[in-house]
């Protein structure tokens, strides 16, 4: 949008928003939506405290673990499914059921298996990012370049050589793609693990305060998770645009 | 006066996109029944200046005028044919050609009527119902033609029309094109960076200069003009103000 | 003969299923059930009719809610893509809601609306509503714009630049969009069930689980996973049969 011909930044609105926010927690519109300035105050208040850094600790190991094995096991098997026919043709089905199911019907299971506690947070978070990563990067395999491939094995490259040095770094764009939306659903993944096993990381801080309706404690882990889930995936499209001449390349 | 002469005229026509002049004071008369092209390296702003007859881009200064009238946004009395086709992917050809007259509440029999007539003069008899995915790019600026026509236009509007089709297709293309300047009563106004085809199809060729733009020469083939299609390109005046133009557009050309 | 993607689709599922089942039988969990177990158990809740009770009691905020996100969404969506104004608005709101983790909210929800079916309803808008705006306002946003000119130089007006030229243009994406919200809806809808108060196919799940019943819980499952995959597949046949020149037919 544009002011006196001054073109206002895209997410500046957020600055409005944040005055009715404001305006309305001030006149007490309701008892659910405190002045954001109150919000903040008590998140000055909290962000050192114990509960707050145990809370945020739990969710970064539960979240990043979660991600680590989406990854160490998405990628391969992305990059397998993309080179051979039999496998693809073998788990495709799979992960393309896992892509658009409701993996929030799983997290019962997950607590009886294998116990209201960190492992089955990971697992949930894994779950939840995993299919996307093996279906881009196996989207980034399948568009390789043909001729590519051929210059590898015409210089004499072994299997091991062109899975790292060609087949990877080829599909790059896309698997950095893979990562970034399998980041923003891990983030989803750990939070509602973390809502339905109800007593670790953030969860149990959601209990807590719902529980004594402490609004502006609330309203500042939710903005504290919203700001860090944004600025996270905003970082990984940057670095997702970085390799966008890849793609131009290929014509 | 001139406008019994011309049936299209621009005076004075400036165009800036931001810091960029696209046009500088461009004149230039496209006379009543004739097929003038607009010729030049990319970037002199031959579709700009076209665009802007068609009243698509506002000139920054100046005066577009049609029949004598100046004119500043479409209008029933011209009709353009884009480069890219401009189809609409979800609808028939018999819809697509129709599509001009269905904006100028032409009742649906009456226009599909008029569309039929117009589809099987560009040779498409029979593909009616078909969809544009199912055409080739020939085929589909065929479609693009046909509705340019079914409206009946006294002026007509060709952005490069047929670059995006391959090259036996568009010698046919050119072929017809003659004929369709000989048989209907238009003016035609056509944009092309082929100097064989400028000079093939056209009574009149501009050429466009660019940095700054600016018509540098009017060409206006002549004796060649009556012989039949297939001798044209043999003829030794056709040859030579190919050369010409290529000789006089070849420093512009990195 | 059956022919090769079937064989591997048949030899796939067998082998997943298998090793479920020997998985089961080697003991690794009491809390694991056989796959015959647990399709014994699905075939139990179907002949009793209590798996059909159930569902038509988890649909219930799960249509409410996608049908709303729906309606407002592709609006919003439309608005958002044609007005830069109402773009710089609200855009970014819908932009932070696709990347955060909505179901934190919930608590909020609860709250604020209690534990009834308006709870529910509200969780899968919020789930739904977000992929549909975007989805529609940057189908909107990516009309070709040669088309646009076309319309225009045909003499349109802006209004039938929009119902003719943009709205059918976009629509593939649109619909794309509200097959995605749907999936998100599906998450949601089971979210709320699971978390805010157990009824329909989550009322299953969380008895089972106090009972020990696993079979029933896995059989529970097994069943709101398969309908929510069958459904999602239906809609995506249809969105390509319904726009199968739509993607192919503009470029030249």
């Amino acid at each position: 949008m544009r002011i006196f011909g001054f073109k206002l930044p895209n997410m500046t609105s957020l600055i409005l928003w944040g005055l009715v926010w404001e305006i309305l927690g001030r006149m007490e519109v309701s008892f659910f939506l405190p002045p954001l300035s109150s919000i903040f105050v008590t998140l000055a208040d909290i962000y050192d405290s114990k509960a707050f850094v145990r809370a945020l600790s739990e969710t970064a190991v539960a979240f990043f673990g979660g991600l680590f094995y989406a990854l160490v096991i998405g990628i391969p098997l992305g990059i397998f499914m993309g080179k051979n026919r039999f496998v693809d043709e073998l788990f495709l089905p799979w992960v393309n059921m896992f892509m658009s199911a409701p993996l929030t019907a799983l997290v019962p299971v997950l607590m009886v298996l294998f116990g209201f506690g960190l492992k089955s947070i990971i697992i949930v978070t894994t779950l939840f990012a995993i299919w996307i990563i093996i279906l881009n990067t196996r989207a980034g395999v399948k568009q390789i370049n043909r001729s590519l491939v051929d210059m590898a094995n015409s210089f004499g490259a072994n299997p091991i050589d062109a899975f790292i040095k060609i087949y990877f770094w080829a599909a790059l764009p896309e698997i950095i793609g893979g990562i970034r939306i399998g980041f923003i659903r891990a983030v989803k993944g750990v939070i509602i693990g973390q809502l339905l096993i109800s007593i670790v990381g953030f969860g149990s801080l959601f209990e807590l305060y719902s529980s004594r309706f402490l609004m502006s404690h609330f309203w500042a882990i939710i903005l504290v998770l919203f700001a860090l889930a944004f600025t996270i995936s905003e970082l990984l499209a940057m670095l997702a645009k970085r390799f966008d001449y890849y793609a131009s390349k290929r014509g | 006066m001139s406008d019994n002469v011309n049936a299209v005229s621009v005076k004075g026509i400036y165009k800036n996109y931001g810091d960029v002049e696209a046009l500088r004071d461009m004149s230039l008369d496209f006379p009543k029944g004739q097929l003038t092209s607009l010729l030049g390296p990319s970037g002199c702003g031959k579709t700009t200046l076209l665009k802007i007859i068609a009243g698509l881009l506002q000139p920054n200064q100046g005066e577009v005028y049609v029949n004598g009238q100046i004119v500043s946004e479409p209008g029933p009395d011209r009709a353009f044919v884009f480069q890219d086709f401009a189809l609409m992917p979800w609808a028939s050809v018999l819809r697509n050609v129709a599509f001009g007259l269905e904006l100028r509440k032409v009742a649906k029999s009456e226009r599909e009527d008029i569309a039929r007539k117009y589809i099987k003069e560009v040779g498409l008899d029979g593909f009616e119902n078909s969809y544009p995915h199912e055409l080739s790019g020939g085929m589909r600026q065929r479609v693009g033609l046909a509705r340019a026509l079914s409206v009946d236009s006294p002026v007509l509007l060709m952005d490069e029309p047929f670059s995006a089709v391959d090259e036996q297709t568009r010698r046919k293309f050119q072929e017809d094109l003659l004929q369709l300047v000989k048989e209907e009563s238009k003016t035609f106004i056509f944009v092309t960076h082929s100097i064989e085809e400028a000079v093939y199809v056209s009574d009149q060729v501009a050429i466009l200069l660019p940095r700054p733009s600016r018509v540098s020469e009017i060409i206006k083939p002549s004796s060649f003009k009556n012989k039949d299609v297939d001798s044209i390109r043999k003829d030794s005046e056709y040859l030579d103000t190919v050369e010409k133009i290529w000789k006089s557009l070849r420093s512009y050309v990195e | 003969m059956i022919s090769r993607p079937l064989t591997l689709k048949l030899l796939s599922a067998l082998l997943i299923f298998g090793s479920w089942e020997m998985a089961s039988r080697a003991g690794i969990n009491y809390a694991f059930p056989t796959f015959l177990e647990s399709m014994g158990a699905l075939w139990n809740l179907t002949i009793s009719g209590q798996i059909f009770v159930a569902y038509a009691e988890t649909l219930k905020p799960l249509v409410t809610g996608v049908l709303i996100s729906t309606f407002i969404g592709v609006g919003i969506g439309v608005w958002v893509g044609l007005s830069e104004k109402f773009d710089w608005l609200v855009s970014p709101i819908f932009i932070i809601m696709q990347s955060a983790p909505l179901a934190a909210l919930i608590p909020l929800v609860i709250m604020a609306y209690g534990i009834g079916i308006t709870s529910k309803t509200f969780v899968v808008c919020i789930m739904a509503m977000p992929v549909i705006v975007l989805n529609t306002s940057g189908a909107v946003k990516n009309t070709p714009s040669s088309l646009i000119e076309m319309a225009k130089s045909y003499l349109s007006t802006e209004r039938e630049v929009i119902l003719k030229i943009i709205i059918p243009s976009a629509s593939p994406v649109i619909f794309a969009g509200l097959r995605l919200g749907v999936s998100a809806g599906f998450i949601g809808a089971i979210l709320a069930e699971l978390k805010i108060t157990p009824t329909g196919v989550g009322d299953i799940i969380s008895y089972s689980r106090m009972t020990a019943d696993y079979p029933s819980m896995y059989a529970a499952i097994f069943s709101i996973i398969v309908l929510a995959v069958l459904f999602l597949n239906v809609l995506e046949r249809i969105e390509k049969s319904l726009f199968a020149g739509n993607d192919l037919g503009y470029v030249s």
